[in-house]
């Protein structure tokens, strides 16, 4: 079961990258971009996940080293919001050139965006 | 000593910070400039002082008192130490260039905040001791270099900073999915940490992790076959960014990372060796094709940075390999001083070579070297500067570019790769040949349709020029010296791999 989950974030990935790779339309690729950040992001709390672990909140009977039998992992949950908040920045970065690079070229396909040659 | 490491990484981002605020107060506006200049003297000062002290680490946050282990590690050695003296002083001069070059731009004062931001980001690159903590520094240089790359938004910049930006963003997700899979393993993001944990908790995960990072790593440092938005987003940036761009941060978050990865974390090993060495070799041979038959000066210098970036990494693959064989360490290490050299060298002579094309682009209107023609009389400095530039990257002696690919093509023949070393020759002359078509064209001949009318550029733009023009020349000269207080303790750092990794650490648990 718990292999399903990880196979599942793997196609998760692979969609992101086939929407990158494949799609021509600025506003997809960003989507596509959006879907492997959210892949990588499910993978990390899929890392500090336990079967039917509890928050990592320490009550007041327990100690550190208690709580760390049966709570979840939390450090993984800190990282995964430091990444959510880098992923809001390159959203708010990518939507905006998309926007300047409509006003310039009047068109969101990519194979009309091409003025540099390689 | 312990309490100012940390300052390296605040010192800009405050500065960054502030110059927004004074920017939108009126009068203050005019502060801005002095600010950023100021903030990144202080840190070249500071990065140079730090080499007489011995390797630091400090655990910001320090959480569990004094002593403890908990919180973000930032390590100061030998080889953190070698790149905070690069990226401050590629740092000092491109910003020095810029009072002069911006003034065509409006809102400054948002390029200095995002270069600030970029600049304290990369020395947060290289202090990380922490795998998450080096993801996120990436990141923040990676953005604010987008956004700097699109600085002009005309329409060439926006498509170039959006390919750049696509790439990078994919890239940066593969190496957090490498630093993931290193967490499930070791249940650790402390470098030094995962480094010891590692080789009892491999297993075919550790195989993933090893791709994902050298593969986002080869990215970010526009390895061939992964280069493909390098040639387009360094020209398209303005030149003082081109030079950071292009001088250190492929560097910082390209090279060094991967160094790092490799030895004091997945450990120099025969696979990751030959990873590097194959990456290096065809980088080397690929740029520089490419290269020789562009006609854009600007693009001219980024494929010659794919080139250059590749001995690099070819150098230090030769090293792990030599490691990885048991052979002697003494080879390694020359393998590896080959390569950290010529590393310097390039931060200094491609820096050189990008800010001169910005003021030929500035004052004679083009980047086509066609176009071009005379300015030797028309912008003497400029065109002297820039001759050096292009004989240090040709690798003509007695500039630095001479020595360094010298110790590694010695380097690549005592390791056993003859071929590779006759390659890198070959390379060399390519170099050569194709810096020698810029001279013709540009500096030489008749006066062309557009530089005739060229006069020099401003003081600030040559004085930055002439800087790295002298840096490019007394590194060639003093190599024995700077290897002996420079190099040296950078090689070791990575030589020591596990061992020198342990000690960092257990030094300071309670």
């Amino acid at each position: 079961m718990s292999m399903a989950i990880y196979l599942l974030t793997f196609g998760l990935l692979i969609v992101g990258i086939y929407a990158v790779v494949a799609k021509k339309n600025v506003v997809k690729i960003i989507v596509g971009v959006l879907i492997i950040d959210y892949a990588v992001n499910l993978l990390l709390v899929l890392v500090g996940y336990r079967t039917g672990g509890q928050a990592p909140i320490q009550a007041a009977d327990e100690t550190a080293a208690q709580m760390a039998t049966v709570a979840v992992d939390p450090l993984p949950q800190a990282m995964v919001l430091t990444s959510i908040v880098i992923g809001l920045a390159l959203t708010a970065l990518m939507v905006a050139m998309a926007i300047r690079l409509h006003e310039k070229y009047g068109t969101f396909d990519m194979d009309r965006i091409r003025q540099l040659r390689g | 000593m312990n309490a100012l490491v940390p300052l390296f990484v605040a010192v800009p981002l405050g500065a960054a910070f502030v110059i927004v605020a004074l920017a939108h107060a009126g009068g203050l506006k005019r502060l801005t400039g002095p600010l950023a200049v100021a903030a990144v003297v202080y840190n070249l000062v500071a990065a140079v002082i730090f080499l007489g002290v011995g390797d630091l680490s400090v655990f910001v946050g320090g959480w569990g008192g004094p002593g403890k282990t908990l919180g973000i590690e930032m390590v100061c050695d030998g080889l953190a130490k070698l790149l905070l003296v690069t990226i401050n002083l590629v740092a000092l001069v491109s910003i020095v260039y810029a009072r002069g070059y911006m003034r065509r731009f409006t809102r400054v004062w948002l390029f200095e905040a995002l270069f600030l931001l970029m600049t304290g980001a990369m020395n947060g690159v290289v202090l990380a001791g922490d795998l998450f903590n080096l993801f996120v520094f990436l990141e923040i240089a990676a953005i604010a270099s987008y956004a700097l790359v699109g600085f002009g938004c005309e329409a060439e910049e926006l498509e170039a900073a959006f390919k750049y930006l696509v790439l990078g963003a994919v890239g940066s997700a593969f190496i957090l999915l490498g630093v993931t899979v290193l967490y499930s393993l070791t249940g650790h993001l402390n470098m030094a940490k995962v480094a010891q944990l590692l080789p009892a908790a491999a297993g075919p995960a550790t195989m993933l992790a090893a791709a994902s990072l050298l593969g986002g790593l080869a990215l970010k440092a526009a390895m061939v076959p992964f280069h493909a938005w390098l040639p387009d987003a360094h020209p398209s940036a303005p030149a003082p960014i081109s030079a950071m761009l292009s001088g250190v941060l492929i560097k910082a978050s390209g090279v060094y990372a991967l160094a790092r990865i490799v030895f004091n974390v997945l450990g120099p090993s025969h696979p990751y060796a030959t990873i590097l060495m194959v990456l290096g070799t065809l980088s080397m041979v690929v740029g520089v094709l490419l290269a020789i038959g562009q006609w854009d000066f600007k693009r001219l210098l980024a494929y010659h940075s794919i080139s250059q970036m590749g001995y690099v990494v070819l150098a230090l693959g030769a090293g792990a390999g030599v490691v990885a064989a048991g052979g002697e360490r003494a080879i390694a290490a020359l393998c590896i001083f080959g390569g950290l050299f010529h590393l310097f060298n390039h931060a200094a002579f491609k820096s050189l070579l990008f800010l001169s094309s910005g003021s030929i682009e500035q004052q004679a209107g083009t980047r086509l070297l066609k176009e071009m023609g005379g300015l030797s009389r028309r912008m003497p400095a400029t065109s002297f500067c820039c001759r050096i530039g292009a004989l240090s990257i040709a690798g003509v002696p007695p500039f630095n570019g001479f020595f360094s690919k010298l110790v590694i093509i010695v380097a690549l023949m005592l390791s056993g790769h003859p071929v590779l070393a006759v390659v890198a020759v070959g390379v060399a002359l390519m170099t050569l040949l194709s810096f020698v078509k810029v001279q013709r064209y540009a500096l030489e001949g008749a006066p062309g349709a557009r530089s005739a009318e060229a006069t020099e550029a401003p003081a600030s733009m040559v004085v930055a020029m002439a800087s790295l023009a002298v840096v490019c020349l007394v590194a060639g000269l003093a190599m024995v010296l700077l290897r002996d207080h420079l190099f040296t303790p950078a090689g070791d750092a990575l030589l020591r791999g596990f061992e020198g990794a342990k000690d960092l650490v257990t030094g300071a648990m309670p």
